[in-house]
């Protein structure tokens, strides 16, 4: 039987996230259990949550107004082509050597894999709220902004939060290899494979898999409750 | 159909790399100022062929096995409708999970291999495939399908006839995507033991190496970049009606 060795190994993994585990290198001193998996889980998600921050305020109102003037479909279409082929180890690799290791580095690495997915897809979005629509809502004496911010952004957000969904993930994962840049997330327990042993690997899969998910299942659930009533009468 | 070198190569030729990097210093080498060192690449560039070409296989296969796939899922799915939300959010949850985390998962059951990163990889492409032949289904006018009907043609002939050859520009669409995200995140494959350029930028000597970072990751962009401009292409000429429309 296959099975049974290979949930052996995921035994192994469970009890190193609960309790602490002795490690040869540490020099006695315990090493996963419970309390450094929050301590490095609330710094995955704290990273997480600045980047993504610092690429919406970038990214959310760019896209918004070139949406909406219907500009710049070159600079937005091919921003989000060329963020898709950054090798993320590669960047955070040489923003490590160049830049220099931190917390404020990495914040501003991650943003920026968060923003071509966010510009790209609210630009889309916008353009494609139907013209009709905009034009009754300037004909009902609405400025640009009130456009912008009672019409345009509600029938696009399917579109804009696709965008935020795939940053998310994209700075989520990337935040596994934090450590290379001197900040210590979960992926610690994946990159120490030396200090954390197998297991240690392990579990820091399955807690990387599971903050993502959490992540992509908030998010989800809030992009239901942000979309207008309206809109979700039409069958999607 | 993979080569036995390339097989042999996989999974060990990361470390030998790292080890005699470290121990060859050029002058450039050892200054931190240097961002680029061009005596040192002209001497190395020779390392990146085996790497660049394990991403390249790894990608090829992962590609085309997610699109078989999501191809398949999308005709079950335009058939029988009720079958969309669970395969959206099937596919979603393999789209969110972080590949090195899918990489690792697997190591129990398919061990440090090029196996485990081509699962990982062609289940991360599901989803963005899926949704771009849906979408591209959805959108086929329903007038085409009428004079389709209307012309004697069976429910397959119009699958096959109609809906997919109007389909084909959100199709490659999604295979562009698919292809470019994942030349990029082959690049993790090293987590797999796969090999790939992830070699070259992962590991002691490499990590504080600007020149080796940058080879590897410029090596990764103009390979997105060569296979986008080809779909690009492939897409121009299999959609000879867009041409007449917009010329």
């Amino acid at each position: 039987m296959i099975a049974a060795p290979v949930l052996a190994s995921f035994d192994g993994a469970f009890e190193f996230i609960f309790t602490p585990q002795t490690s040869n290198v540490t020099g006695g001193k315990g090493v996963g259990g419970i309390d450094q998996v929050l301590e490095l889980a609330l710094t995955q998600l704290e990273v997480t949550v600045m980047a993504l921050a610092l690429a919406l305020v970038i990214a959310l109102p760019a896209g918004l107004y070139f949406g909406h003037r219907g500009a710049g479909e070159f600079v937005a279409l091919g921003l989000g082509n060329a963020g898709r082929a950054v090798p993320e180890l590669a960047l955070i690799a040489l923003m490590a050597a160049v830049i220099g290791v931190g917390g404020l580095n990495l914040t501003v690495a991650l943003a920026v894999l968060g923003i071509p997915p966010i510009l790209t897809n609210t630009f889309v979005g916008i353009r494609q709220v139907d013209r009709a629509s905009v034009e009754a809502a300037r004909g009902l004496g609405m400025t640009e902004f009130e456009i912008v911010r009672k019409v345009e952004a509600p029938m696009a957000i399917q579109s804009i939060f696709t965008g935020i969904r795939t940053a998310t993930i994209n700075i989520v994962a990337t935040a596994t290899i934090a450590p290379l840049a001197g900040v210590a997330t979960l992926g610690e327990f994946i990159l120490g494979e030396n200090v954390y042993g197998p297991d240690g690997v392990l579990a820091g899969a399955i807690l990387v898999a599971l903050l993502a998910l959490a992540l992509e299942f908030s998010l989800a659930g809030l992009q239901r409750v942000l979309t207008s009533k309206g809109l979700k009468l039409r069958p999607a | 159909m993979a080569s036995p070198v390339l097989l042999a190569a996989a999974g060990q030729v990361g470390e030998g790399f790292i080890q005699e990097r470290s121990s060859d210093t050029l002058p450039c080498q050892a200054k931190p100022s240097h961002l680029f060192c061009w005596d040192w690449a002209s001497e190395n560039i020779d390392r990146y062929g085996t790497p660049a070409l394990q991403q390249l296989e790894l990608v090829l296969i992962s590609v085309v096995l997610g699109f078989v796939v999501a191809f398949a899922l999308a005709l079950l799915a335009h058939r029988r409708r009720w079958l969309r939300p669970p395969l959206l959010a099937g596919t979603g949850i393999l789209y969110a999970i972080p590949s090195i985390a899918f990489f690792l998962l697997l190591l129990p059951l398919t061990g440090r291999s090029r196996e485990t990163a081509i699962i990982a990889l062609s289940a991360y492409t599901l989803q963005i495939i899926y949704r771009n032949v849906t979408v591209g289904l959805d959108n086929v006018p329903e007038s085409a399908k009428d004079s389709a009907r209307g012309m004697g043609m069976t429910n397959r002939q119009i699958l096959w006839r109609v809906e997919l050859p109007l389909a084909t520009p959100e199709i490659i669409g999604g295979l562009r995507i698919a292809t470019v995200s994942t030349i990029a995140i082959a690049t993790l494959a090293v987590f797999a033991g796969a090999g790939g350029l992830g070699t070259q930028i992962l590991g002691e000597g490499n990590l504080h190496f600007p020149t080796t970072i940058l080879i590897a990751g410029g090596i990764v962009v103009a390979m997105a970049f060569a296979f986008d401009a080809v779909l690009l292409t492939i897409q121009y000429f299999a959609t000879p009606w867009r041409r007449a429309v917009s010329s």
